[in-house]
């Protein structure tokens, strides 16, 4: 009986170590399939300790509006966000604007639609079940106003880069003048965030170019964090719903855990009695 | 007191059998949990709920006009009907009519198919009906200003001949039912909210 | 199927039991197969994840039918229906986060299932179809992960599909003209476009039903000898084993609770860790993402594939790597079963075993500098050990003894001394 229970006992250490094993080997392939920045010559990766980071993480609904007025004062003018609608802004985990101010801010911007009885496609003001608008009506004319670069869509760019919302948060405060010897590309900036180190986008962030309506103070950082945290709710809309029904999931898969393992030993405890082991 | 192997024995079952169920139930609720997701995702996503209310405004619609709108992927005719067009449906007798019952969910389930009874109080110039014939659902004719309105001045359907009065009862024709009122009210004097 | 030893115990309980007994008698066959089966009795936590893999295949055909119900395999429409799923499709992101971790816990599970075949022999005669046909499965996965990865028409959706196909152009150094044909035969136009994406859906539909079948067929393959089992001593009395329930259901039941609890904590506090950040930027044709990189379940071949300077062995590398698995019950030549008893090969094994690490690593790097040459060596050393370990070390090593029975190596207690004449079949005490 005890050699069964030695047996017992090597299993579990192999079993210990595997999953040690394996939880490292996971994380190893997940960490490996990173591109290696030091290759992009030395990007500069700022961290910010998030509301939303982590398994406990929610998001701050004061910061997401801030955030979400900076967007559309400073950002919408160039870049699109076109898989957020303005009803979006009221349902919870986001902003959570009331229905009052959610209706306010549809209607605030004018949204095309048609083609009509007469076959012309024509302006209305927004509903909440609309999309948000697009500042151009297609990526040429887009690329045309901006000097030929493309202004991308920012539904999903907290998850579209490498590092998230630090990395946005980066790239907003990481204009710099140029170190001595870069040559600057005509009409380029410099970024410390941002890959090959120059890009097309002026600065968008200066301090008071967004007038708060809390006592938040008026800063580029401010500016950088509160917009890279709207992002990452755009991106990632249902993170407060996830790791909510996630707790309570791994809670019970947990106990379930337990239960499982001690039925298993109930079960196991008299093998050798119902079914005895025999060579005959 | 001694303990027999028999009594170790009866322990050990009943432990054993209280732990399975307690297993059984966990397999249970986590297995019901995990179907809910599954049946759910099939039902209107949240893009169609929020088109589940739309807000007309009615003040460019001029008597004698009408206007269709789209509410739940169904076409709603709106008429903004002529004094003309309210006396001819109030004179109608309602034992002439195939379908006795309003059809409308704003009143009561059993309200006869008066005039009233398929407008809103004070707002009788206003029909507003869902657009499709409770025969086999085609969408009747009459919103446009030269369409056949059939004989009673409604509205006519193509497909089989039902012909709806300016009420919107179906009078003759194979239709069983009056066109359906869809649930609304006016939140202005101008704007309605259709669901 | 395999003998059950002894008449089949199952009772219809009720008349329409009977009734249906007498003409399909599927419930008995699932008592025969899955309740009153013979299972060795020594069987440790490796061998619950055929289990883990058949629950796997199920979360994902069922997940991928429900999100099938509101995808659109279109490149104009694709990213955004799947955004759509995320966003408004009621419970969307918990459907579409399950399937792409599910995909990748399918391939963790069914590697571990694999080592244990190799490391305990399982692949040995009589069960060389077996492995063949869990071979099978795994290049069926392959192909199905790779079709599904390329559905959310990302970025690397699109360029991951792009190099692998071109990878059939390498046929025209061998016949000219031929792999371009069979390109653009697979691409359906001149560059990936529209019409790939719409037959890789028709395609990722179809092949998870595909591997049930095949999965159905392994488990019969696998009833007929009967289980291995660790000591690799084949089952020889009734002491040897245990009827498959309640023994093994629980215990496969436990496992897969807990392999359940890492699968739900990737998907609900870690959904996006194992992907790439780059498909979530919608598919351009005219850029190039800086690196591309397979899932991480692809990077040991990819590696291999870029280890190989010349385009046209490479991809023979590549493919040569899956098929020479077909091969292993043949190139090990060792008469002793589990690597338990056999010290010299056991070194080699785990050496492979971080060698598949290494070339997992590698292929996530670019393949230069000392990436290229670790990679080769990586290489060099995944066919050395199934061409030259396994047969050599098959032939020359001498194994430790091993135990008469399944009852013995469970009980540890000698047997009677056995005088044949060979020495390696005596057993001795193990622990």
């Amino acid at each position: 009986m005890r050699r069964v229970m030695g047996h017992e006992k090597r299993t579990w250490r192999a079993v210990s170590l595997g999953a040690i094993a394996g939880v490292a080997g996971i994380m190893a392939l997940g960490a490996a399939v990173a591109p290696s920045l030091a290759a992009e010559g030395e990007t500069e990766l700022k961290h910010v300790d998030w509301s939303f980071s982590g398994p406990f993480g929610m998001y701050n609904n004061a910061q997401l509006q801030r955030g979400y007025q900076v967007y559309k004062t400073v950002c919408a003018n160039c870049h699109s966000m076109d898989l957020v609608s303005f009803r979006n802004l009221g349902e919870p985990g986001g902003p959570e604007f009331s229905e009052a101010a959610v209706k306010a801010l549809a209607e605030s911007v004018q949204v095309t639609d048609g083609p009509n009885d007469k076959g012309e496609m024509f302006k209305r003001p927004g509903r909440p079940s609309d999309r948000f608008p697009t500042p151009f009506p297609n990526e040429e004319a887009a690329r045309a106003a901006s000097g030929g670069a493309y202004p991308p869509d920012l539904s999903v760019m907290a998850k579209a880069r490498e590092g998230g919302a630090d990395y946005l948060y980066s790239l907003l405060t990481g204009y710099e003048e140029p170190p001595a010897g870069v040559e600057m590309s005509p009409g380029m900036f410099y970024n410390t965030a941002f890959p090959g180190h120059q890009i097309a986008m002026p600065p968008p962030l200066s301090d008071g170019v967004v007038p708060y309506t809390d006592d938040t103070e008026q800063t580029v950082e401010n500016y950088a964090k509160d917009v890279s945290a709207f992002l990452m709710w755009a991106a990632e809309p249902k993170l407060e719903q996830r790791h909510t029904l996630g707790h309570r999931v791994i809670l019970f898969l947990f106990v379930f855990a337990i239960i499982m393992f001690l039925a298993k030993k109930a079960v196991w405890k008299r093998v050798n009695k119902d079914h005895p082991p025999s060579t005959a | 007191m001694a303990h027999s192997t028999t009594d170790d024995h009866d322990d050990d079952v009943n432990r054993r059998d209280v732990i399975l169920i307690a297993a059984g139930g966990f397999a249970a609720v986590g297995g019901a949990a995990a179907l809910w997701p599954l049946v759910d995702q099939m039902n209107p996503d949240a893009s169609a709920e929020a088109l589940a209310s739309i807000d007309v405004d009615l003040a460019p619609v001029k008597e004698g006009q009408a206007i269709t709108v789209m509410w739940r992927g169904k076409p709603i005719f709106i008429r903004h009907r002529t004094a003309k067009e309210v006396e001819e449906a109030n004179a109608v007798d309602l034992s002439e009519l195939p379908d006795p019952l309003a059809r409308n969910p704003n009143v009561d389930g059993a309200a006869p198919a008066t005039d009233a009874n398929r407008t809103a109080e004070g707002k009788e110039p206003w029909l507003i009906m869902i657009g499709i014939c409770t025969h086999l659902g085609c969408i009747p004719k009459g919103q446009a200003p030269g369409d056949n309105k059939g004989e009673y001045g409604g509205w006519f359907c193509p497909c089989h001949g039902s012909q709806y009065d300016t009420a919107g009862r179906i009078r003759k024709g194979p239709a069983p039912e009056n066109l359906w009122i869809p649930p609304y009210a006016f939140t202005s004097d101008t704007t309605i909210k259709i669901g | 199927m395999a003998d059950l030893g002894h008449p089949s115990t199952y009772r219809p309980t009720t008349k329409l039991g009977e009734w249906f007994d007498a003409r399909l008698p599927v419930a008995r066959m699932m008592h025969n197969q899955f309740v009153d089966y013979p299972t060795p009795r020594n069987l440790n936590y490796w061998w619950t994840f055929g289990g883990i893999l058949v629950v796997c295949l199920a979360i994902q055909i069922v997940t991928g039918i429900v999100l099938a119900m509101h995808y659109v395999a279109s490149p104009d429409e694709a990213f955004n229906s799947v955004e759509f799923i995320m966003r408004d499709v009621n419970w969307g992101w918990f459907l579409r986060y399950t399937h792409a971790v599910g995909a990748s816990m399918f391939f963790v599970a069914v590697y571990i299932h694999t080592f244990r075949g190799l490391y305990y022999g399982s692949y040995k005669a009589p069960r060389e179809i077996l492995w063949m046909l869990g071979v099978l499965i795994l290049l069926l996965m392959i192909a199905t992960a790779f079709m599904g990865y390329s559905l959310p028409w990302g970025q690397m959706s699109f360029w991951a599909v792009t190099v692998i196909t071109n990878l059939f152009s390498s046929i025209d150094m061998v016949v000219p003209g031929l792999g371009t044909s069979l390109v653009q035969w697979i691409w359906g136009g001149y560059a990936v476009g529209g019409p790939t994406l719409t037959r890789l859906f028709a395609l990722h539909y179809l092949l998870p039903f595909v591997i049930a079948g095949v999965v159905m067929l392994h488990i019969w393959a696998l009833h007929m000898p009967g289980n291995n089992n660790p000591s690799g001593i084949e089952v020889k009395t009734k002491g040897d084993t245990v009827p498959f329930h309640p023994y093994y259901t629980i215990k496969d039941g436990f496992a897969l609770v807990v392999f359940l609890l890492i699968f739900f904590a990737l998907v609900f506090y870690a959904p996006n860790y194992l992907g790439h950040p780059d498909n979530y930027i919608p598919a351009d044709p005219l850029q190039t993402p800086p690196h591309i990189v397979p899932e991480w379940y692809f990077l040991p071949f990819y590696a291999i594939l870029r280890a190989i300077p010349n385009k046209l062995m490479g991809v023979i590398a590549l493919f040569g790597a899956i098929a020479i698995l077909f091969f292993v019950p043949w190139l090990d030549r060792s008469k002793v079963r589990s690597t338990s008893y056999r010290p010299i090969y056991r070194w080699f094994f785990w050496l492979f075993v971080l060698d598949c690490l290494m070339l997992g690593y590698l292929g996530s790097q670019t393949p230069e500098g000392i990436h290229l040459i670790l990679s080769q060596l990586g290489t060099i050393y995944y066919f050395g050990f199934f061409l030259v370990i396994m047969p050599l070390v098959g032939i020359f090593e001498t194994p430790r003894p091993r135990p008469g029975s399944i009852t013995e190596s469970v009980l540890g207690r000698t047997a009677p001394p056995d005088r044949t004449a060979n020495p390696a079949a005596r057993p001795e005490v193990v622990k």
